[in-house]
Formats: C-alpha cells, structure tokens, sequence
C-alpha cells in the first residue's frame, strides 16, 4: 500500500512540519507496506526536495510553476488528486494547517476517500484502517474507522518526532495536466508578518490575558518573548478588546497551537482557551488567583502578579541563556 | 444575492462530555445545545451584510443537516435575522454524508455564497465546508477573516501562514469562515424572537449517502499530573525546572 504525503512549501522551502508529515508517513508505511512518495506544488529548489529523502520519501513528484496565484482549492485538489491516482496511493499524509483544511475535505470527495482530520497518533490498525483523533475540542479522544479503501489523514503541527532515516529519493518532475495559472479565486495583495516568529511555527509561545490589565503593559512581554525567541498570544478577552490583534488569539476558536512551551500570563485558563492550548508539550501559568482553572492544566505554576513576575523571569532567562 | 448559512447544533461548549457505557458513544442526554460557534459569526456576518442597504444581499437561508432536536437552534437563527430555515431529517456523525446532505439542497437551489464555520466544536473535522464545494463542484475559499461586497463582486479576506490574502472570487461559491468574520456573534433581540416563530423552517427527508467514517469508541484524555508550584519571589528555580527538569528552554 503506498503513501502520498503532500509537502507544502513556504517561499520554495520546507519547514519542520513538513518533515514531520514525511516522517508520520514513513511510520504509516511500515504498519501498510509500500513505499512513501512526496508530493510538491511551486518552485522548489532540487537540494531542498532532497532533503524529504533524508525523513523517508523514496520518490519525490515536483510540480514546478509559479504560484503566485496562490492557493486556489480547486486547482491543488486536482493536482493533488492525480498524484495519488497516478502513484496509486493508499493512504494520503496532509497537514492539518490552513491549507490542510481547505484541501483535504475536497480530496475526499474527489477521491471518495475517508478523511481522518487532526490525527493524533499512528493507525492503530491499517486493516480495518482505525485512528485516534481529538474530539469536542480535546475534552475526548475519539477513534475513527476509515471505511473506505483510500484513506486521507491529516496532521497537527508538533503531534510527530521528526525522525531522520538517511535515506535519498528520486526526485521526479510530475505533469498533473492542469494549468497552475488558470485559478478561479484571484489574489489582489498580499500582507505578510514581516521579521516575527509564527505563532504557528513558534516553539515557544508566551501569552498574556486580562490580568495583563491594559494593552501598555505588554512592552515586557515582547521582551520576554524576544529573550525566548517565542511568539506572543493572547487570550480571547485581550482580542475582543482589541488590545492585541485576533490573529494573536489561541483558543477554541482562535489558533489551536502545540508549542513545546507556554506561558501563561494573567489568563484564568477557561475551557475555551485550554483547548487552543492543551497540547503544549509544557505549560506554565502566572495568575494571582489561585483557583484559576489554568492551574489544573499547566505543568509550573505561580500564584502572582504577572506583571511582576514577566521582567524578573526575562532577567533570569538572560542570566540562564548567557552561561 | 443569497446567502444559504449551513449550521451544526451542537453541544454548549462547556458541557462535560460523557460516553455511553461501553464508551461507543457520546452520551448527549441532558446537554444545552447551541449554534456551532463559528456557524453563528457566519450567520451574523450574513445578516449584517443582508440589513446594509448599499450591499446587494437581499436573503439568507439557514440549513442544518440534523435531528428535530436541532431546531430550537434553527429558530434561534432564525431570531437573530435568518429570513427562512431548512433541516434535513438525519443523524450522522459523518463529515461525508453530512455534507451530501448539504450539498443535495443547496444543489437544488441559486444561492451565490454557502457560507459554513471552519470546524465545528463537536467533532472539530473542518471537513464539511470543503466537501460541500467539491460536491458541487464551485470554488472555495478556507480561512475567511473578512467577507463583503463591492460592485456586486464578493472580496474576501484569508488569513495564511504568516499573513493575510485579498481576493475576490466568482459566484457561487462556498466560504468557509473563522474568527474575525464578525466581530461578536449576535445575539437575538425579543423582537427578532417573536418574529422567529412565523419565519418558514421546512423539513426535508435526507438523502442517500454511504459514510466515508465511523467511530468506534471514545476514551478521555489521561489525567494530568499536578501542577507543579512555584514561589512568586523564586523565579530563578522556574527557569531552573524548564531547563534541567522540563528541557524545554
């Protein structure tokens, strides 16, 4: 049974997520047998394709084209579609990310393929093909049974060890028959963060809610999170206020992020912010009340006053990074 | 223009979740149900684009693919501005055939936007938008942060990694929206409420479909250890604890 893992790339380069789908393809394609083709849309220099080879891709299929166009969900499901009709894929990898989302549902239908979205471990059996997912936003862990023959599954961020195998891969270019520049949706600009760390990428995530008490007090969070090298969030009431903006927001129904670290700073934790946070690798709360509901979730924690604590803690990560 | 909004009724977001005995399903008995969270800043966007007289939106219809427990929510929809309503007679927790429910009205009809919320909070898929589209074969566009329109053309706002897309889009076609659509869902005036209760909502027998997925059983996460406290003036043992202990600095 062959697997597709579909690597999107960022400016022509890959990023650590998607060595992750290729490595959780690989462990797939152990349990089905078969080997583990990548797939890439857009301009990718060789040497970069090359390095799926080393996460356990034995064939790399590259699309090459300009893609200033964007991402246009009809056409990628094409391509997409006939990379795995052509590889005859079984199973195919994506990631559960902003274009994960907007091309797997598709893939489904075109593919007739069952869709396990936001999976949170290997198949716990390739035949009948089950899978564990979250559910009711991390409240449960549900496990879903794909029944179709093709099956599609999707990936969070930071949810699979990044697992190097030496290996290489042939790298192939792929014609899909379909004209990347005939998209339906047209972009008209383009706004991007410029010099800061993705919220998303970021490993180290520091985050400050209502007990930050006025949108002037977050100059020594932005210090902290330079001395970490971490992304800021916050906490819905913050981006309601508008005192930071909603893209900043972790939460139910702000980003869902999986860092290695959080920091909490003033957010009482309710149920809906835990679950954009809940699966961080560690997390860590500062917030006077000591029943604050974040408590029961964090790993570290101190009763008091954030704004206190944040330039203490930046003075001691400095001392700590420097020796 | 019209505006067919799909709805998932589902359970208040700070239900406790509870299984069957032999854990094969969710136990939903005694549970608050409420308009999926970003199905209602879809709806709320829909109808404020709908009351603004310079914009070319003249009706929205809600739809739900559901059980007749969904319909206090329907006509909550209905009360916050939806002009009529439609429930498919179905249960299903699969994205698939929710989504052929879906697609097998809207196909029957000329809306020029679907709009559907990025995921809902029950099963958290972000599958039935997309499939909808690929269903009737329209574009869609995911991640929409801002939607209006402007010479009878519909300009939309996606958040990407990093940033953020203009681009505009033929009609029809299915938006699928998150956070930041609307600023806060809104909320149903007693008027709208009143008005609510002589506003259509038809119901329509569901359509054959074979479910891509099943769920097996269900299980809760594993407990977490306690949380480990700190002193507010030892700062330096927290930094101590994350790079020696934790190994996450």
């Amino acid at each position: 049974m062959s697997i597709l893992v579909y690597t999107e790339n960022w400016d022509g380069k890959f990023k650590k997520l998607s060595l992750e789908l290729v490595s959780y393809a690989a462990a797939v394609a152990e349990k089905t047998g078969g080997g583990v083709t990548a797939l890439s849309i857009g301009r990718v220099e060789h040497d970069e394709l090359s390095k799926l080879g080393a996460y356990g891709a034995s064939r790399v299929l590259s699309v090459d084209g300009d893609q200033s166009g964007g991402l246009d969900n009809q056409l990628f499901t094409r391509i997409i579609a006939g990379a795995v009709e052509q590889t005859g894929s079984k199973v195919l990898v994506m990631a559960h990310n902003n274009s994960g989302k907007a091309l797997a549902p598709r893939l489904s239908v075109r593919l007739k393929a069952g869709l396990a979205a936001g999976v949170t471990a290997l198949p716990e059996s390739v035949d009948p093909f089950i899978v564990e997912r979250k559910v009711f936003s991390g409240k449960a862990f549900g496990k879903i049974r794909v029944l179709s023959s093709t099956v599609i599954l999707t990936l969070p961020q930071n949810t699979f060890e990044v697992k190097e195998t030496g290996g290489e891969a042939i790298i192939e270019s792929f014609d899909p028959g379909v004209d990347l520049s005939s998209a339906a949706t047209e972009i008209r600009s383009v706004k991007k963060q410029e010099g800061r760390i993705l919220l998303t990428d970021a490993e180290i995530v520091v985050s400050g809610g209502r007990g930050m008490r006025s949108p002037d007090n977050w100059g020594p969070l932005e210090e902290l999170a330079e001395s970490l090298g971490a992304a800021l969030a916050c906490s819905r009431p913050v981006s309601d206020e508008g005192w930071r903006p909603h893209e900043e927001h972790t939460g139910q129904t702000g980003k869902i992020i999986a860092p290695n670290l959080y920091m909490a700073f003033g957010i009482s934790g309710a149920i809906q912010h835990l679950a954009g946070v809940s699966s961080s690798k560690c997390i860590v709360a500062v917030n006077t009340d000591k029943d604050a509901p974040i408590f029961e979730a964090a790993d570290y924690g101190i009763i008091g006053d954030a704004l206190k604590v944040i330039p203490e803690l930046t003075a001691e990560i400095r001392i700590a990074r420097d020796k | 223009m019209k505006i067919l909004v799909c709805i998932s009724n589902v359970p208040d977001t700070t239900t406790r979740v509870r299984f069957s005995n032999d854990a094969t399903r969710i136990d939903l008995e005694g549970v608050q149900w409420i308009i999926n969270p970003w199905d209602e800043l879809a709806l709320t966007r829909a109808v404020e684009m709908k009351e603004d007289a310079s914009s070319p939106v003249s009706h929205v219809t809600v739809l739900t693919a559901g059980s007749a427990a969904a319909e206090p929510t329907l006509r909550k929809a209905l009360a916050i501005g939806a002009d009529d309503a439609i429930r498919v007679d179905c249960v299903s927790d699969d994205a698939y055939f929710i989504a052929a429910q879906i697609a097998s009205v809207a196909g029957n009809r000329d809306d020029d936007m679907i709009l559907c919320g990025i995921e809902s909070s029950d099963y958290n898929g972000s599958s039935v938008g997309g499939m909808v589209s690929e269903m009737l074969q329209i574009p869609s566009v995911s991640a929409i942060s801002s939607i209006r329109t402007e010479d009878g053309k519909v300009l939309i706002t996606r958040d990407i990694d990093g940033g953020k897309e203009e681009l505009s889009v033929p009609l029809p076609f299915v938006g699928i929206v998150q956070k930041g659509i609307a600023r806060e869902p809104r909320i149903a005036a007693m008027r709208g409420i009143m008005m609510a209760r002589k506003k259509p909502l038809q119901v329509v027998p569901a359509t054959e479909a074979e479910p891509l997925t099943a769920y097996r059983e269900f299980r809760l996460p594993d407990p977490k250890p306690p949380c480990k406290m700190i002193a507010a003036d030892n700062v330096r043992e927290l930094v101590n604890l994350l790079q020696n202990e934790a190994k996450v600095l």
